[in-house]
């Protein structure tokens, strides 16, 4: 039974259940004029709609992950299914296509083996539905009786409604928490694993990095697996290259647009400063690999470096440089808005000229959370994929020369993981632990940061 | 008067006053030169590709006469989809046609440069009007990409003399190429269009909405109207701050690792990519939110409450249609940034190369930015040009998004 299916049955019989409470709630008011309800019919009717619609729901939820299990194991307690071999790829492959054939999305059996399961799979599909659709309808009108049978004049619905209400804004809420642990789970998971196979030590220290996903999963070579040439690549694009554009263009602009710019140019410039930070990822790195790097790669040239290529780490760098400006304005933006009036009008009264105030009053006070900013950039930096994938290059080099290619943190996890490599071999694993560094680091930076901003305010409140 | 000058108004001062002076200029102007570079960047970026991209939007195509009469080809009988009837003519003999018609009419050195696909374009007009079987027609039928980039770029050689004679027949030319958006990924640049792709980004896009924004929505009036200060509601606020500040590309590897663990028949589906997306957008809509439903002042909510509205009455009756143009405006936002993605969904396979648009949420699909992220890996001259046209078409769709942003807030944002 399709989800949509029974998603739609699942609202249908809740609009009739709320039609048919508010019609019951009505009566009661005309049964006793004069008498007031307890609730207001709307919430009568939102009650049954509830009792009706979310324990179906919720059925149909968990029956979706366990029907096609319950499906599997009756298609392999056929006798057709004595045939199949005992495990393996083949078996899965066979197994997939009569499915597919029984669902009628794909037209006809390739492999003829398959061909002899398709009728106990359409047996099994068709039963498994109707009792699924059975329980789900029997779940949705038990509760609806019940929840209708309950309704009174004194009925509190609107409470129990509200309550209802309060739970689901809860459950969004924890959301987030489970997305954090998501994310902490399986990359924990899978970084535990590929630490059963390969040293932490070799990983986190050794200089050289090659994985080959061909290699033998059992038996890795953890000399492949030093993923120092990716850290460093990831900080010298991110943090140094890029911050070398972004921190004196950024702050300059933001000082410029905060200190001198007149209203009118201030906002026509700020959403133009902004739209550099909306340019999507992949465009700066179409932009790095088709126009930037070319140009790096004549200038250097033109000046006598033979061999420079056409990937380096500066051409990401820069590119990267700029997409981080509008963020790094518009931190330094706040931080300046937040230094108090009194200081800049104490500085400008003594004599200082704007120039002064700014860099010896207003950069000083702010400096914390312009500190702050810069470590969020930072962040956001090293986290970038698409500019790296598209424009840094393949090759681990630890080297100092921006004009040689190198290869980061985040490319890594790209080419791991978009390769052919099962999941059980290190080099795709790799990618989780080098992921749960990345998320650590990030982590770690914006957790400093925001604890510094938060006390640069309060420092000045 | 007293023309002496002051006792403070040195040669001296007025030296360094000077010099002081023209530091605060050479300041300024350093600013204006920051924000002036930053900006020249942006336009330079915005005029290259769609200078680039100009070209992408256009294709070669050759006017072909082609005689149906003589050649026998019969609609098949009893098929009704496009496919289908696409097919019994191809097994009838139409390249054959097209090809003999081209050769007739441009040369053979010409009807080589013929598109091997030309012929299915044949085909769907014969398909929609089977009238042009009983009569000679006039196609205008792509080129393959060798003649294309010899008319384009006007190279010299045997293929460029070709380009030219048929140019100065009038029969060559280079038109805007509608089908660009209608048509989808192909191996051939003269071939490929975004619409998969875009069809593909519009699914994801859906399911992303869905999931995130009621979802953001509820946490946020959760947070900031009813949670009570305690340690649970702390967790809370810095996950999400924080989930806001995780790289983009470990939700891809939260997809990866979760959704696809659960859901092992889905790779590359729209929902799963669009429930990555959305646990992305929702922290931003969380955030928005908070700050929309915070900016409602507490009179309104004191005097829904003085009125005897519940708890639950005061904040879906009141406060949340005051701040639900802010909260939009945060949604369209965090969408934009969502619509714009391709990192995450490089990991959870969405990277196929998908040549029919897919038809519900659990196709295989691509979106925009990753076939943008395909075709720039190609190495074929024309994909360059397609590329940027694909690139400008998503930053239209972003201006388009980021506009209605500006215009919501512009509109609906109220100062208390």
């Amino acid at each position: 039974m399709s989800p949509a299916f029974l998603l739609l049955l699942a609202l249908g019989l809740g609009l009739a259940g709320w039609l048919a409470a508010r019609g019951r709630a009505w009566s009661f008011r005309r049964a006793a004029p004069g008498r007031r309800l307890a609730a207001l019919p709307v919430y009568h009717a939102w009650y049954v709609a509830l009792w009706i619609v979310v324990p179906a729901l919720l059925f149909a939820a968990a029956w979706n992950v366990i029907a096609p299990q319950l499906v599997l194991q009756s298609v392999l307690a056929d006798p057709a299914a004595s045939a199949l071999p005992d495990f393996g790829m083949q078996r899965e492959t066979l197994l997939a296509e009569a499915r597919a054939v029984a669902t009628g999305a794909a037209p006809g059996v390739f492999n003829p083996a398959a061909g002899s399961l398709v009728a106990p799979f359409r047996d099994a599909l068709m039963r498994f539905n109707l009792i699924g659709l059975a329980i789900t309808l029997a779940i949705a009108l038990a509760a609806g009786a019940f929840a209708f049978l309950r309704l009174k004049p004194d009925f509190t619905a609107r409470t129990r409604v509200e309550r209802a209400v309060m739970s689901v804004l809860l459950i969004a809420s924890l959301v987030a928490i489970l997305t954090t642990l998501g994310i902490f789970v399986s990359l924990v998971f899978e970084t535990v694993r590929f630490f059963g196979m390969v040293s932490p030590l070799d990983f986190l220290f050794g200089t050289q990095w090659g994985p080959d996903p061909m290699s033998d999963a059992a038996h890795p070579d953890p000399s492949r697996y030093g993923a120092l040439p990716l850290f460093w690549g990831t900080i010298y694009i991110g943090a140094v290259i890029a911050m070398i554009v972004a921190i004196p263009l950024g702050l300059m602009s933001a000082i410029y647009l905060t200190q001198y710019a007149r209203p009118a140019w201030r906002k026509g410039l700020k959403p133009a400063l902004e739209i550099l930070a909306g340019v999507p990822t992949v465009v700066y790195g179409y932009f790095a690999a088709l126009t930037v790097a070319p140009a790096i790669r004549d200038a250097a040239q033109a000046v006598g470096i033979a061999n420079a290529s056409s990937e380096s780490a500066l051409a990401a760098g820069l590119v990267m440089g700029v997409m981080i400006i509008p963020f790094v304005s518009s931190m330094a933006d706040d931080s300046i808005a937040a230094v108090p009036q009194a200081m800049r009008d104490g500085s400008l009264a003594m004599g200082a000229t704007t120039n002064e105030t700014i860099r010896r009053v207003l950069v000083p006070a702010a400096l914390p959370g312009i500190v702050a900013g810069v470590m969020l950039a930072v962040s956001r930096a090293i986290g970038e994929t698409m500019i790296v994938v598209m424009a840094a290059g393949a090759a681990a080099n630890l080297s100092a020369n921006p004009l040689e290619a190198m290869t980061t943190v985040t490319f890594q996890i790209v080419a791991m993981l978009t390769g052919e490599g099962s999941f059980d071999h290190p080099a795709t694993l790799s990618a989780f632990a080098l992921g749960f560094v990345l998320f650590l680091v990030t982590l770690a930076l914006n957790v400093v940061a925001l604890r510094v901003v938060r006390r640069f305010r309060e420092a000045y409140e | 008067m007293n023309d002496a000058p002051s006792p403070t108004r040195t040669a001296a001062f007025e030296a360094r006053l000077k010099k002081r002076y023209s530091a605060e200029r050479r300041f300024k102007a350093f600013g204006l030169g920051a924000i002036g570079l930053s900006i020249a960047v942006l336009v330079f970026l915005l005029v290259s590709m769609t200078v680039n991209g100009i070209g992408g939007f256009q294709r070669v195509t050759v006017e072909v006469p082609i005689d149906f009469t003589k050649v026998g080809l019969t609609m098949p009988a009893g098929v009704s989809d496009r496919p289908a009837i696409v097919r019994a003519l191809g097994d009838q003999g139409l390249p054959q046609v097209v090809e003999f018609g081209a050769e007739q009419a441009l040369g053979s050195a010409a009807a080589r440069e013929l598109n091997s696909d030309a012929w299915r374009q044949v085909a769907e007009a014969i398909a929609d009007d089977p009238v042009l079987l009983r009569g000679r027609g006039e196609f205008t039928l792509p080129t393959t990409n060798d003649l294309a980039a010899a008319y384009v770029e006007d190279r010299p050689g045997e293929l460029g003399d070709v380009a030219r004679r048929l140019a100065a027949e009038g029969k060559l030319e280079r038109s805007f190429d509608w089908g660009f958006l209608t048509r989808s990924d192909a191996t051939d640049p003269q071939q490929v269009g975004i619409w998969s792709a875009l069809k593909g980004s519009m699914l994801t896009m859906l399911v992303t909405l869905l999931l995130a924004f009621p979802i953001g929505v509820l946490a946020a009036l959760y947070l900031e109207e009813y949670a009570p200060k305690n340690r649970w509601t702390d967790v809370i606020e810095v996950s999400i701050n924080n989930l806001a500040a995780v790289p983009s590309i470990i939700f891809g590897l939260l997809g990866l690792g979760v959704f696809l663990t659960l859901f092992p028949y889905m790779r590359s589906a729209p929902l799963i990519g669009g429930m990555t997306l959305a646990l992305m957008t929702m922290p931003v809509i969380v955030i928005a939110g908070r700050n929309a439903i915070k900016a409602v002042p507490p009179s309104i909510r004191d005097g829904a409450m003085a009125l005897g509205a519940s708890p639950v009455q005061v904040v879906f009756h009141h406060v949340l249609p005051l701040a639900l143009p802010g909260i939009l405006t945060g949604t369209i936002i965090g969408m934009a940034r969502a619509l714009g993605e391709t990192a995450p969904l490089l990991m959870i396979g969405m990277r196929a190369f998908i040549a029919t648009p897919p038809d519900g949420f659990t196709d295989p699909a691509t979106v925009l930015p990753v076939q943008i992220f395909l075709w720039s890996d190609e190495i074929d001259r024309g994909f360059v040009e397609r590329t940027s046209a694909a690139i400008i078409v998503l930053l239209v769709f972003l201006l388009v998004m980021n506009g209605l942003a500006i215009y919501l807030r512009n509109r609906f944002e109220k100062t208390w």
